[in-house]
């Protein structure tokens, strides 16, 4: 004991750190700060320190060359011993840490606690957001497979897309002309060097505010935030109903982010490592390129976006996005923080989160993407061929060999780029039908050039099966009613 | 050796009596000719940089995509070549991939894979004459035309010619809405499909793009 009572003395002698350290850890809190709801941030940090470790013991295997980071990847998973869970816990850290920042920051919204005098923080926290999806999408091309490869495709083309420097930016993204090893290169300089020394810069100067400016105290109903005398309330109410952050607040942090690294283990050994998918070789085409999971709404946005309208959004919606971010905390600096006299605050927020939610489900089955194996892999209905004429199943042939099945489902197999057509003879009369298909419209690709007319007479045959047994097939009422009068009724005849 | 020792008053009454110590008007010359140094290193820093960016010629050169009997006429066959500007390790992402449409003996239409929207490889169906991108439901045409879906466009197409019974595109980079993958002026070349060595001149010439502007 005494040895190292005597090394410690010896090295504080040198390093003086004592004071500040315990200034930090005893610091007085809000008491009612010490709550479950203010362990987010230290779990961001350390699922960050999670990354950093899986991170360096995977880049002294990984190979960051075109040629050979897709085998190197390979190794990992099958050859190295363990070599698959550091890279699954990697990968799951990374989907842990996106999500945890996130919900970080939608409790700092809600508790307004990016109010006077946490500006700074909030803006700097803001930058730290932007860097963990920065090392996420970086992280998704270090595992250079088909999907990483087509995901800088689109990457290059989203920058394409910026007036007059846009080619020069595709360059400088690709490092050359093409996605390649120059490409690799440079993410992997980013992903490893640039954007983590960054992000600890960065947390670094986070956590010194947090520190020096005291944890945001619970929001009361009422209790308006003043810049004039904000500061001296919080130190009244720090010293009237203070705890020191350690133990006080310190323990459930630490209990949270065991939780977090147990979770990411666990989803780890279950669920295992991310890919790699095929190998990145652009001459394979035969490929449903998607990118991770957190962004998926992106991906889902981009099918949406009229295409008129396409560019200007792209360009502008993520400027425009970040900039309300870093401004809030100057527009809103003051007033009222909790959330029951927030409303708009609140339905902002419940807005954008039903939004990033629905987008992200529609891109988990991409309903505006041909299936393109349905022509060939999903079968007719049984019930759809019973009973009909060889002239319909010569059109159901049609249907399916056309790969009008890759857009429309049947029987609820098949794309959804197109409306189903279990119905579509109860709605749409042969006229129009033959009128679709030759012309097309809508988001249909006119088939006049692809089909014979025989072709298409057993193609609309078969379509006009298809309607419930009750409903009978639509009809043109107007050219019955033409006919009819053309023919004379019994009645005319006579006379 | 005694050590002169001079106390923060005595040093700001030094400050008062010369207007500005000597001490701080060093630092300040330091920081200067830091500056200096620095900016002469941020020079070379940024040309490395910004080495990759290039004008597209400077990328791109004719390359066999093999002869011309590998394609028949009326069908759309998927053709693969080695990216002219490569680096050894590049692995298999130099490989690049198109689709070569032979209209006639003489005229070839070559597609890049690349959709227009925002370049997932797109996939020939050759039964319903369409090409069709997994990724956000664009459809073209077999003639490279924009059928439906978020593309703004056609498909990209390469410049071709034809020599010794040898197929040859003038490739080398991604093609993206930015670069003259979308040059009307090729477009307008290709009109000018070489039969013979004399109008393989006008070809050429048409690479530069000035000839064919007008």
């Amino acid at each position: 004991m005494r040895i190292l009572k005597k090394t410690y003395d010896w090295l504080e002698q040198r390093v003086q750190l004592e004071g500040p350290i315990k200034e930090a850890a005893l610091h007085p809190v809000p008491r009612n700060t010490a709550s479950w709801w203010y362990v987010f941030g230290s779990a961001a940090f350390t699922l960050l320190m999670l990354q950093v470790v899986t991170g360096i013991l995977l880049a002294i295997v990984y190979v960051p060359s075109a040629g050979q980071a897709w085998s190197s990847l390979n190794v990992l998973n099958h050859q190295l011993e363990l070599g698959w869970f550091l890279r699954a816990v990697h990968g799951w850290g990374s989907n842990f840490m996106v999500a945890v920042v996130l919900v970080h920051m939608v409790q700092v919204f809600l508790f307004g606690a990016y109010k006077f005098p946490r500006e700074l923080t909030w803006i700097v926290g803001v930058f730290l957001l932007l860097m963990t999806l920065g090392m996420a999408f970086t992280g998704q091309v270090l595992r250079f497979d088909q999907d990483a490869y087509w995901g800088l495709g689109i990457g290059a083309s989203i920058s394409s897309r910026i007036p007059v420097v846009g080619g020069s930016i595709v360059h400088m993204l690709l490092g050359g002309p093409i996605i390649a090893g120059a490409t690799l290169s440079r993410f992997f300089a980013l992903h490893v060097f640039v954007i983590p020394g960054l992000m600890l810069a960065f947390v670094g100067l986070h956590v010194w505010m947090v520190l020096k400016l005291g944890i945001n105290e619970w929001p009361a109903p009422g209790r308006l935030v003043r810049r004039s005398t904000y500061l001296a309330e919080y130190k009244g109410l720090t010293h009237r109903d203070g705890v020191p952050f350690v133990p006080g607040a310190l323990w459930k942090d630490v209990f949270f982010s065991a939780a977090i690294l147990a979770a990411v283990v666990l989803f780890a050994c279950v669920f295992g490592p991310f890919g790699p998918s095929g190998q990145p070789d652009p001459t394979i085409v035969q490929t449903v390129p998607k990118p991770d999971f957190y962004f998926l709404w992106i991906y889902a946005a981009l099918a949406y976006l009229p295409p008129s309208m396409e560019t200007p959004i792209i360009l502008i919606a993520p400027v425009v996005g970040i900039a309300i971010l870093l401004a809030l905390p100057f527009v809103a600096g003051e007033g009222e923080k909790s959330w029951h006299r927030r409303p708009i605050a609140v339905l902002v927020l419940s807005t954008v989160a039903l939004t990033w939610g629905v987008l992200t489900h529609l891109a988990s089955f991409t309903p505006w993407s041909p299936h393109m194996d349905a022509w060939s892999g999903d079968p007719v209905p049984a019930q759809y061929l019973h009973s009909v004429t060889p002239l319909a199943r010569e059109g159901a042939q049609v249907f399916q060999a056309k790969q009008c099945r890759n857009c429309h489902s049947l029987g609820g197999h098949g794309g959804d780029r197109g409306p189903t057509l279990d119905a579509v003879a109860s709605h749409m009369t042969e006229d129009q039908m033959i009128r679709q298909v030759l012309q097309g419209g809508g988001n249909m690709p006119a088939y006049g050039k692809n089909l014979s007319p025989a072709e298409t007479t057993a193609l609309v045959t078969f379509l006009e099966t298809l309607h419930p047994k009750d409903q009978p097939p639509a009809i043109d009422a107007s050219q019955q009613q033409a006919q009819s009068s053309e023919t004379p009724t019994p009645l005319e005849a006579k006379r | 050796m005694s050590t002169e020792i001079i106390t923060p008053e005595q040093s700001s009454d030094i400050q008062k009596a010369t207007g500005l110590s000597r001490r701080w008007f060093l630092l300040a010359f330091g920081a200067f000719f830091n500056g200096v140094v620095g900016s002469m290193f941020l020079v070379p820093i940024v040309r490395y940089l910004l080495s990759p960016v290039k004008r597209d010629s400077a990328y791109k050169s004719w390359v066999s995509l093999g002869t011309v009997d590998d394609y028949p006429v009326g069908e759309t066959r998927l053709a693969k070549f080695v990216n002219p500007f490569r680096r050894e390790w590049d692995g298999e992402t130099a490989g690049v991939a198109c689709y070569v449409r032979r209209t006639a003996a003489d005229k070839f239409q070559v597609f890049a894979v690349n959709c227009a929207h925002l370049g997932c490889p797109v996939r020939w169906f050759p039964q319903s004459q369409l090409f069709m991108c997994p990724c956000h439901g664009g459809a073209y045409y077999a003639d490279g035309e924009r059928a439906s879906g978020p593309p703004e466009r056609g498909l990209f197409t390469y410049d071709y010619k034809v020599i010794g019974g040898q197929l040859h595109i003038d490739a080398g980079q991604m093609p993206t809405l930015s670069n003259t993958a979308k040059s009307v002026t090729i477009d307008g070349c290709k009109g000018n499909t070489p039969t013979n060595t004399a109008q393989l001149v006008t070809i050429d010439g048409c690479k530069g793009n000035t000839p064919c502007a007008s």
